[in-house]
């Protein structure tokens, strides 16, 4: 038996925990509020809140409701459109109405659910923030231009409104009639339900989802399904004796959120923003990203840069393997059955380094890559101490650039040792032709983001002749 | 001026069709397609899927009562195949199950056993081996053939632009309910109700009056629902009428993208010749459109492309020809534009080319050839009250031309890895069907007893804010407040033999026939006010709610007036009809006077290169669009933003590409990539042009739907010359759309 809070309404249900939360909402609860626009994760039309406990602090996340079993969602508040409707519209609402930033309507309830997402968290309510918030959501008729302009008004609005100090912002909205006065008693409400998923000892295991739910939903919606343990400790970054540790669920959305990512990798926000969509990052696991092995994995080749390893446990027994040597060939991984990540791990790098991400995709935002790199680059000056240059989209596996590196290692930054390491690069890569980007221009991609990570990081050593 | 539903949307609360709660019993429908994109249905085996749990018919070719045939203008598209495919994914059976999944898993459960045979899907492939969906046709003037000798500078070349996946984001979908006498009602996500109603009716082999559609709104049509809503419509009426029960079939986005058609795409051959000061004599170009595998409306879109092949200029001689080409792919279809960009894609490429060969930049071509009046396109119309002329020299006020350019001269100058270029993009785009026989429009407009009052009408609100316009133009009429009005759903029951909601024309149609409805209810009230109130009706106007005598207020105010009305038997309702007048076309000939009038408008465009990653970004765009007098200045606004992005879209970063054994390769969301928020220009500035009264059109306004997706255009040219910043010496084909994998592959 799941329970959970649906809006005002306590639901305990049988039904099986892949079934997924927009079928839910729609079919048993005739919320047509959320819509049904791709099952993918790609359109936003169907995003909806999740409210979880994290001790006497309730916050709220913006999620793909079409990837969402509710087996996740044990102890948790959900929060459709209906249920942020107040007797009057909402000033973000009434901007929509203003603005004429809703014409079909289709898309109009996914982009109010992620911006209560911004409104409820936002520090300062920053309107590039409130973009990134609907970085996810696609409308097809407005041109996005009217959303612009009624994010702009609702956000002058709101600032009218509320208090804007940190930790008691469900309060003030409430008090400006900006969000329903049930949310007051969510965390007493939810503090009664346990947030222990159901255990279950076998079977597919499930993290965010993002990846299995679209890939393979039809087979999940009846399979045994294991739920990863979501309960605050659960996600977790720190740093242990010079290393950065951190926990297998870990979102990506709470890398991004992390000073202590943030102080390694100062500009981690901008990198994390060309990855996926707001949503899709709240709910993607770490672990995730890594098993699921795709070549052009954003994160794991981030991680790969970063010299990671991955500490692996069954039974009680543990083991640790670098993350480049858990990669044996297209989807294959050096991991036993039963056998699974506890958690990631990356040295913190002393003395001075750069790390840059490049990633290039048809669209700049929420799209795969067609090739991604990453670069950790540990430097005097202009002499390169280490270099770990990592490439996706380019061989079967998330792929480490080792011929690169070790040529790169110990030599100094100028246009030729650049150029060369182009080369090289370029000749130690095996890219196939699909509907990414054809082999050929993989490979010219790849010699032209490795230009970009130096002339990113060190264009003081460099001409522009190289690229 | 509010938007009639966005209160509801904003509270998600507006209902689509799978939004509507359906009976208790009702059923699911999947639908099975061809796995081959050519060959014979060699044999059929479904047994496995009719025992799968929660199945209850599969629905064949031969379950058809009717006739088995959904092609509109031409009849060659069979609604389920029976013995042969012509793309992949053509429907052949129809699961009808308990629910959504059973049917699909159903759907892989049938085996269908094939015959290939050869597939074909490049367009000039086609012509070649005579696979044409209707003869070619060609629209000339003057005689391009001794033009060309008076020419200082001829070039030409080829262009080709690709398709475009509609994505509206309502995939297609309806559900089927059964009336008592075997008629059937139809909740349906069309812009053409009238063309379901005909085509179910035909189907099932019943009258129209048996068959209802109903349409409330649209989440998004484009196009793409003005006749490919038709079949899965029809499908949900068949399978309902087959098992006797409701039955559903909502698409989901995958099938969507499989099984519908896009914008056509084009291969074209062009020559343009000129004298030496810029002035252009003649031009000639031939469009080998690509139709897919049935004729849909590629032959009415071929029409357009001819229409529009000069764009904006005047060529004393002109020579087009145009083919729609049989292929192997999904019957391709309307979608806004409607052959429109096609044509004007190839004319600016022609100029880019003959600016090239000159040495000067395009827009000293563009501004030497504009319209003017008096001019004859080469069909014939006569350009009258023509602003294309004013909405450049506006823009060269307004948003300074000069200088936008000197910024990119400068930019440029200082810059090596970043280039960005300017393009200038007019659109002239001429507002009717071009088939003269659908523009006509009817309402159906009732007062109710208590001053609210409901209007009917044949258009179909998809988000371009039709209904905000219908509201308007009844509480101008009756001089009442629009809050007082509602828009009722779009139904065959209550208005008849619609025309589409399509060609821009929505707003002006139908406009123009709740106008004439109000206007006999009017007449209707004043001639009873001044009964009532004993003075001349020539002195009572109602507005603000009010009756007026002399321009005094008086006390009786309208709710009060309806309700005296009715209990003196008044009729407080009104049908009415309009057509367009003083249009004609003569198809023997190609001349005549098509078009009702044109809709004209200039954008200016910044694109900005990333030279290293091949990655590019609409810096700005500026546009003066000609809107006549606006009803609703702010919907017209949201059509221009969202027209323009899409034609980014579709000039910029879609992609539609198909294997040469006819299979879609982008068939998800997560393949084909439409704009999302970062990829809107970082800076959009509209200017409606001024003093452009328009005394013919609704109120004075102007139609506004597809014109500005044209001006998209306009970022493929500035693109292509930020390449030519970066690399001189670059070859950039007229081959849209770009991605950053052609941009990179071109310039690194």
């Amino acid at each position: 038996m799941l329970t959970f809070l649906l809006n005002q309404q306590k639901i305990e249900t049988d039904q099986h925990p892949g079934t997924v939360l927009l079928d839910f909402v729609r079919r048993d609860n005739r919320l047509f509020g959320t819509k049904e626009g791709c099952r993918e994760g790609d359109c936003g039309a169907c995003t909806v809140l999740v409210g979880q406990l994290d001790g006497e602090k309730l916050t709220y996340r913006a999620v793909n409701s079409c990837l969402l079993p509710i087996g996740s969602l044990q102890g948790k508040h959900i929060v459709t459109l209906e249920g942020l409707n107040g007797t009057e519209n909402t000033a973000l609402q009434d901007a929509f109405i203003f603005e004429h930033a809703s014409q079909c309507g289709f898309c109009t309830p996914g982009f109010i659910v992620s911006l209560t997402d911004f409104l409820l968290n936002n520090a300062d309510l920053k309107f590039e923030e409130a973009i990134a918030t609907v970085s996810g959501n696609i409308c097809r008729c407005t041109g996005y231009a009217s959303i612009r302009r009624a994010i702009d008004r609702f956000i002058i609005e709101i600032k009218n409104k509320i208090d804007l100090r940190p930790g008691i912002r469900i309060e003030q909205l409430i008090k400006a009639n900006q969000l329903p006065a049930y949310f007051a008693d969510m965390p007493a409400r939810l503090t009664q339900l346990t947030n222990r998923a159901p255990k279950a000892r076998n079977g597919k295991i499930v993290g965010g989802g993002t990846d299995l739910f679209v890939q393979q939903a039809d087979a999940l919606r009846e399979a045994s399904l294991q739920f990863v343990d979501e309960t605050p400790g659960s996600h977790q970054i720190k740093i242990d004796n010079d290393a950065c540790i951190i926990a297998a669920a870990t979102t990506m959305e709470d890398m991004r959120r992390s000073p202590i990512i943030q102080n390694i990798i100062p500009d981690f926000d901008p990198f994390a923003k060309l990855i996926a969509s707001k949503p899709i990052r709240e709910r993607a696991t770490l672990a995730g990203n890594i098993v699921n092995a795709s070549p052009i994995a954003d994160f794991t080749i981030i991680l790969l840069a970063l010299g990671a390893s991955l500490e692996l446990e069954k039974n009680g027994t543990g083991r640790i393997v670098a993350l480049h040597d858990f990669y044996l060939g297209y989807k294959q991984l050096d991991l036993q059955p039963e056998e699974k990540i506890v958690s990631i791990r990356f040295p913190v790098p002393p003395g001075d380094y750069a790390f840059h991400f490049e990633k290039v995709s048809r669209r700049t935002h929420l799209d795969i890559a067609s090739v991604n790199s990453a670069a950790f680059i540990a430097n005097e000056s202009s002499t390169i101490t280490l270099a770990r240059l990592s490439a996706g989209g380019v061989a079967p596996v998330p792929f480490l650039l080792q011929e690169t590196n070790a040529f790169l290692t110990g030599s100094t930054i100028n246009d030729t040792v650049v150029r060369q390491a182009m080369d090289i690069a370029a000749a130690e890569i095996s890219p196939i032709s699909d509907v990414r980007g054809s082999a050929d221009y993989k490979r010219t991609l790849l010699r032209q983001l490795l230009f970009a990570h130096f002339h990113a990081k060190f264009p003081q050593y460099l001409s522009t002749e190289v690229a | 001026m509010k938007n009639h539903d966005a209160n509801l949307h904003v509270r998600g609360l507006s209902r689509f069709v799978d939004d509507f709660l359906a009976p208790d019993n009702t059923l699911h429908a999947a639908v099975k397609g061809s796995a081959i994109a050519h060959g014979a249905i060699m044999s059929i085996h479904h047994e496995k899927a009719e025992k799968h749990p929660g199945v209850r018919k599969i629905v064949l070719a031969k379950d058809v009562p009717g006739e088995n045939q959904i092609g509109s203008i031409i009849q060659d598209e069979q609604l389920l195949a029976d013995h042969e495919v012509h793309f992949i994914s053509q429907p052949i059976a129809i699961v009808v199950a308990e629910t959504p999944e059973q049917a699909r898993e159903a759907v892989a459960l049938i085996d269908i056993e094939y015959e290939e045979k050869p597939v074909i899907t490049d367009p000039r492939v086609a012509a070649e081996k005579g696979q044409l969906i209707a003869p070619a046709r060609t629209f000339s003037c003057g005689d391009t053939d001794t033009a060309w000798g008076k020419c200082d500078v001829v070039v030409s070349g080829t262009a080709a632009s690709g398709g475009q996946e509609h994505l509206y984001l309502e995939t297609q979908g309806c559900l089927a309910v059964l009336k008592e006498d075997g008629g059937l009602k139809l909740i349906s996500s069309t812009q053409g109700p009238t063309a379901v109603q005909r085509i179910v009716a035909r189907v099932l082999d019943l009258p129209m009056h048996k068959i209802e559609v109903d349409v409330l709104r649209l989440g998004g049509g484009f196009g793409g629902k003005e006749d490919q809503a038709t079949a899965w419509a029809t499908m949900a009426a068949l399978a309902a009428y087959r098992v006797g029960q409701p039955v559903k079939l909502v698409l989901r986005r995958h099938e969507d993208m499989l099984m519908t058609g896009k914008r056509h795409p084009y291969s074209s051959d062009f020559k343009i010749g000129l004298t030496k000061d810029g002035k252009i004599l003649a031009y000639e170009a031939i469009y080998y459109q690509n139709a897919g595998a049935a004729a849909d409306l590629s032959t009415a879109i071929l029409e357009r492309t001819l229409f529009h092949s000069t764009n904006s200029y005047f060529i004393p001689n002109v020579k087009a020809t145009a083919l729609s080409c049989r292929t192997n792919l999904p019957p391709n279809t309307a979608f806004r534009g409607f052959g429109g960009p096609q044509a004007m894609f190839v004319i600016e490429s022609a100029i880019a080319v003959a600016a090239e060969k000159m040495g000067v930049t395009p827009e000293v071509i563009q501004a030497k050839n504009l319209w003017q009046d008096g001019d004859a396109t080469p069909y014939g119309q006569i350009m009258h009250e023509c602003r294309i002329k004013s909405c450049w020299q506006e823009m060269a006020e307004k948003s300074n031309i000069k200088k936008l350019q000197q910024n990119v001269r400068e930019f440029n100058a200082n810059n090596t890895l970043v280039k960005k270029g300017f393009t200038m993009m007019p659109v002239t785009f001429g507002i009717s069907f071009t088939n003269t026989a659908l523009n006509q429009a009817g309402a159906l407009v009732h007062v109710y007893n208590d001053g609210s009052v409901s209007i009917s009408t044949g258009a179909v609100e998809m988000g371009q804010g039709v209904n905000s316009k219908l509201q308007q133009v009844a509480a101008r009429v009756l001089g009442i407040d629009a809050r007082r009005i509602r828009v009722d759903s779009t139904n065959t029951g209550r208005v008849a033999n619609t025309s589409p909601t399509a060609a821009s024309s929505g707003s002006d149609l139908n406009g123009h026939a709740t106008r004439l409805a109000c206007e006999q209810i009017q007449e209707r009230l004043q001639c009873f006010a001044s009964r009532l109130l004993d003075v001349e009706r020539s002195k009572i106007t109602f507005h603000d709610d009010k009756i007026w005598v002399d321009e005094m207020p008086q006390s009786l105010q309208w709710q009060e007036l309806t309700d005296k009305a009715y209990w003196a038997r008044v009729s407080l309702s009104a049908q009415a009809h309009y057509s367009t007048p003083n249009i004609h076309f003569d198809k023997n000939k190609e001349k005549g006077h098509p078009f009702a009038y044109y809709a004209y408008g200039v954008a200016a465009t910044v694109v900005r290169l990333d030279c290293i990653r091949g990655t590019y970004k609409v810096e700005s765009v500026d546009i003066v669009h000609d809107l006549g007098s606006s009803l609703s200045p702010k919907v017209d606004l949201g059509q221009i933003e969202g027209a323009l992005m899409q034609g980014i879209g579709w000039m910029m970063m879609e992609d539609v590409v198909f294997s040469e054994q006819g299979r879609l390769l982008a068939n998800t969301l997560s393949t084909y990539k439409i704009p999302d928020i970062y990829f809107a220009p970082e800076s959009l500035r509209v200017h409606i042009l001024e003093n452009a009264d328009h005394p013919a059109g609704l109120f004075h306004s102007k139609a506004i739907g597809e014109p500005p997706f044209m001006y998209g255009i306009g970022a493929w040219f500035a693109l292509r010359e930020a390449m030519k910043a970066y690399r001189q010496d670059v070859d950039v084909p007229f081959v849209a759309p770009f991605t950053p994998e052609s941009v990179l592959m071109r310039i690194s």
